[in-house]
Parts: structure tokens; sequence; C-alpha cells
């Protein structure tokens, strides 16, 4: 390479690898409702080479971004978390049942911890499953309900209540045994280099979190947070639907909510947060 | 190197005068561009470019875009600029003409992986999309990001950003 090449190559690596933690992100810690302590920096995973610390989103968010997220009274995702409190408890589909007779009430807290280790392996199916896809088939199998649309309000919504069920609980989802080839499969989409602008997840997420990209602060883009409410939108977004942007963003073909790619992609990214707690629904702008 | 340029440029300007149809050469195909070390030493146009439509294409979201990842600090008018790459003042002090072309053209003959998106390039992508829609594009229909007279016109915009 030649010698110009070279300095400016140093040079935008040392703004990628600077010490950004003082510079770019906040110094704050988070503890919702003054009661769940959320952890929003933890030591990196075994497998992630990349970084020694993971960070949560949150600490790449705005002070105001990052208050409307403390307390639940003002966080505006926690609408659809109670919206999926009545669901849990309502009686759907031939079989006569909700989804309260096979799990208990929410206070007999069955499902804290659910979140924290999907995806995951499904022994029935011989695949891995989104949290969203094993909701689906217990309204269909058991329930006799019709699928909900893994994208749709009433999903995300449930999707959040269990996130909540699961907050402060740290990320620890498998990627050895049976659910290793996917997991691979999501590193390897994770680095793929997508659309005319020809970027990978790594690119932004990894090479730049901490740096700015036009008005937007690229965080590690963990998916600890999911759902995440985004002010922007006024609606809480699911993870598939924020990968859906992300790739759309590259002006790329994203992949379909509910593909095979990006689950194994969600179990990948989900693998790197491992270690920060669940703190669904967040707020994000 | 400027006088192969200015000579070309004159070239041109004859060419057309004479034609009196303001046909000029026709510029150099994406897949035909030469590089050397990842430099490009003619102009893609066999003209020069307009270092004030340069800033336009430079700063304008829908076209350029190079401000969602550079900042220049005479441009305060622009807003938010990124710092993914490094600040573009002085540019024109660190690279030559056509050591600039050649990065806008495609920066990754001149910093290896680069993350700079490849400006003047229509094939190798993977799954690439009708502009922003996540619509599949049929690989003959891509276009450059941009055409050969912004390449030249943001060329003309970095060589005026001099400190020296
Ligand atoms: C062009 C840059 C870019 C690329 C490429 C990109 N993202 Fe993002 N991503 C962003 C921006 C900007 C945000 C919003 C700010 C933030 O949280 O980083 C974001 C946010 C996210 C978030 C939300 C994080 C949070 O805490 O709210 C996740 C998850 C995510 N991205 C995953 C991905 C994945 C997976 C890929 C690859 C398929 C990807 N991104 C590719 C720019 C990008
Ligand atoms: C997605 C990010 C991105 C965009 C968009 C982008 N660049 Fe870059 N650019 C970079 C990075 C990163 C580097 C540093 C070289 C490297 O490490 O690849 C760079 C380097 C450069 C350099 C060399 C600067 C130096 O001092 O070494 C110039 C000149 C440049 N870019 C011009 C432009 C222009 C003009 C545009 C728009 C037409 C543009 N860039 C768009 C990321 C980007």
């Amino acid at each position: 390479m030649k010698f110009w090449a070279y300095t400016a190559l140093a040079g935008a690596l040392a703004i990628a690898h600077a010490p950004l933690a003082s510079a770019e992100m906040a110094e704050d810690e988070l503890v919702i409702n003054d009661d769940i302590e959320i952890v929003t920096k933890a030591p990196a995973p075994a497998h992630l080479g990349a970084f020694d610390e993971i960070y949560s989103g949150w600490l790449f968010r705005s002070e105001d971004t990052r208050d409307v997220q403390r307390d639940d009274f003002d966080n505006p995702g926690m609408l659809g978390v109670e919206s999926a409190m009545e669901a849990w408890d309502s009686v759907e589909g031939t079989a006569g049942k909700a989804c309260s007779d096979c799990h208990g009430a929410l206070e007999d807290g069955q499902m804290v911890g659910v979140r924290a280790v999907y995806p995951k392996w499904n022994e029935n199916a011989g695949e891995v499953w989104t949290l969203e896809q094993t909701i689906n088939t217990c309204r269909t199998e058991r329930m006799g309900a019709e699928a909900w649309g893994l994208n749709s309000k009433d999903m995300t919504n449930m999707s959040a209540l269990m996130s909540y069920e699961s907050r402060g609980i740290p990320m620890n989802v498998a990627i050895d045994g049976p659910a290793q080839e996917t997991w691979e499969k999501g590193k390897e989409i994770y680095y793929t280099r997508y659309g005319q602008l020809e970027l990978a997840c790594s690119n932004c997420h990894e090479d730049h979190y901490g740096d700015w990209i036009r008005a937007d602060h690229l965080s590690q883009g963990q998916t600890n947070a999911f759902p995440s409410y985004r002010l922007k939108d006024a609606a809480l977004v699911s993870i598939q639907n924020r990968f859906k942007g992300c790739i759309r963003d590259t002006r790329g073909v994203p992949f379909d909510i509910g593909s095979p790619e990006f689950t194994a992609l969600e179990l990948y990214v989900a693998s790197r947060g491992n270690g920060l707690s669940v703190e669904g629904p967040s707020v994000r702008n | 190197m400027k006088r192969a340029m200015t000579a070309a440029a004159a070239a041109c300007i004859l060419a057309t005068g004479f034609a009196g149809t303001g046909v000029s050469a026709s510029p150099v195909a994406p897949g035909d561009v030469v590089f050397e070390d990842g430099a490009v030493a003619a102009s893609l146009t066999g003209m020069p470019g307009d270092p004030v439509a340069g800033a336009e294409i430079y700063a304008e979201k829908s076209v350029g875009n190079c401000v969602s990842c550079h900042a220049v600090s005479t441009l305060p008018d622009v807003q938010f600029p990124g710092n993914i790459g490094p600040a573009l003042d002085g540019a024109a002090d660190r690279y030559s003409e056509a050591q600039l072309r050649g990065i806008v053209t495609n920066a990754k003959m001149t910093f290896d992986g680069s993350m700079m998106p490849s400006f003047y390039k229509v094939t190798g992508f993977i799954r690439p999309g009708i502009g922003f829609t996540s619509k599949p594009i049929a690989p003959e229909d891509i276009t450059p990001l941009l055409t050969p007279e912004q390449i030249e016109d943001v060329v003309a915009f970095l060589m005026t950003l001099k400190e020296q």
C-alpha cells in the first residue's frame, strides 16, 4: 500500500479504536423505576474477538431519550406491555384457552428469564426459533387461534411483555450444540457487505460504534433492549424490523422477517450481547 | 498531469464548439476506469468539474451524502456531519487531483476494505436494491451512485480544500 494510503488508514483505525467510552458514550447508570438495575456495560463474551466490553444502545442515546426509559410512567412502550397483559389472560381460538391457562398468571413468574435465552433451539422442530415463532406455535397448536403476523402490533406487544418479565436478567443465548450451525450462519450474515453501499453490520456497529453517521450516534447494535419504542416512529419496533431498516439503509434488499437468515442473524447478534440485561421495552430516538 | 487535463478540456471545448450541438466526449464507463495505485489520472468526462455544484453534491443527503461520514469546517451550514471518515479540510494538500478522483470513484482501490461506498461502480453488489426502497434491482438497471459529471464536480470541490 502506498504511504499516504497507509497513514489515512491508520488514522481511521485510531478513530475507531480511540477510548471512546469516555468521549462519546454516556457515563450513566440505568435503574428503572428506582428499582430494577440494568447492566448496560459488561465484559464481552468469549466468542467475540472484536472488543473487550459490550454496551447497551441506551448509553449512546441523548440524555432526554435516556431519561424516558428510567420510569415506566414515562415510557410509551409500556402501553404495549399493558395491552399484552390483557391478551395474556384472554381466551382465544378453538381450544378455548388463554396463555395463562398453560403458563399461569403473570404474577407466578413462569415467564421470568424466558426472553434472555431466545432465540433458542427447538428440539421438536429441529431448528432455532425466535420468541415470536414460539409464541405463534402456542397460538396455532395449543390454542387453535390464528397466527399473529411476526411483525404485527399484537405480536410486538406480547414480545414486549416477555421482555418486561425478564427485565434486568442478563442475556444468555446458547450458541453451541445444535444451535451452533445457525449461529455460524448468522455470523456470516453479520459480516457480509450488503447493498449498493456495501455495508455490513460490522462496518457500523463493530468498527464505528461511538462515531456519528450524520445525526445518528452509532451503538454496538445490541438486541437486549427490544422491542424498542422508537420516538421517531411513535411505535414499538421488533428486532427483525430494525434489521430490515439497517439493511435497507445500505441500499440493499433485506431478508424477510421470520426468514431463516434473520433468525440466524438474531441469534448471532443476541449472542454478542450475552451479559447485558434484558431492558425491553426500551426507548430509542 | 495538470497539463494533460487542460489539454483534454480544451480539446473538448473545441470539439463541442465546432460541432455546435453541445455534444461532449463520451464519459468513461464505470467498468473502463483505469486506476493506478488507486488514482485516476484523467477526468471521467474529459472536462473539469464545477466546485460549487460539487459542494452541493457533497452535502446533499439524496446525492453524495458525503457529510454522513465526513466533516468540512468551511461548510458550517451543513448540519450534523459524521465522523466515520477523516475531516476533509486540507484534502487537496494531502492528495493530488488524480488521487482524489480515485478515492471518490472507488475508495476501495486506495483504502483496502474501506467503509466508504464506491461511487462509480455498477457490479459486484450483494442483494442490491432500488435506492432505499428494499426492492430488488436487476443487475442491468444499476446506475452508479454518482454520474461522471457529479464525480468531477465533487473532485473539483475537494481540490478547493486547501489549508497551506
Ligand atoms: C449504515 C450503517 C448501519 C449498518 C450497515 C447497520 N446498522 Fe444497525 N443501526 C444503524 C443506526 C444509525 C442505528 C441507530 C443508532 C444505534 O443504536 O446504533 C442502528 C441501530 C441498530 C440496532 C438497535 C440498537 C439499540 O440499542 O437500539 C440494532 C439491533 C442494529 N442496528 C442491528 C444491525 C444489524 C444486525 C445490521 C446488519 C444486518 C445493522 N444493524 C447494519 C446503522 C447501521
Ligand atoms: C459510509 C462512509 C463514507 C461516505 C458516505 C463517504 N466516505 Fe470518504 N471516507 C470514509 C472513510 C472511512 C475514509 C478513510 C479511509 C478508510 O479508512 O477507508 C474516507 C476517506 C476519504 C478521503 C481521504 C481523506 C483523507 O484525508 O485521507 C476523501 C477525500 C473522501 N473520503 C471523500 C469523500 C467524498 C467526496 C464522499 C462523497 C461523495 C465520501 N468521501 C463519502 C468513509 C466515507
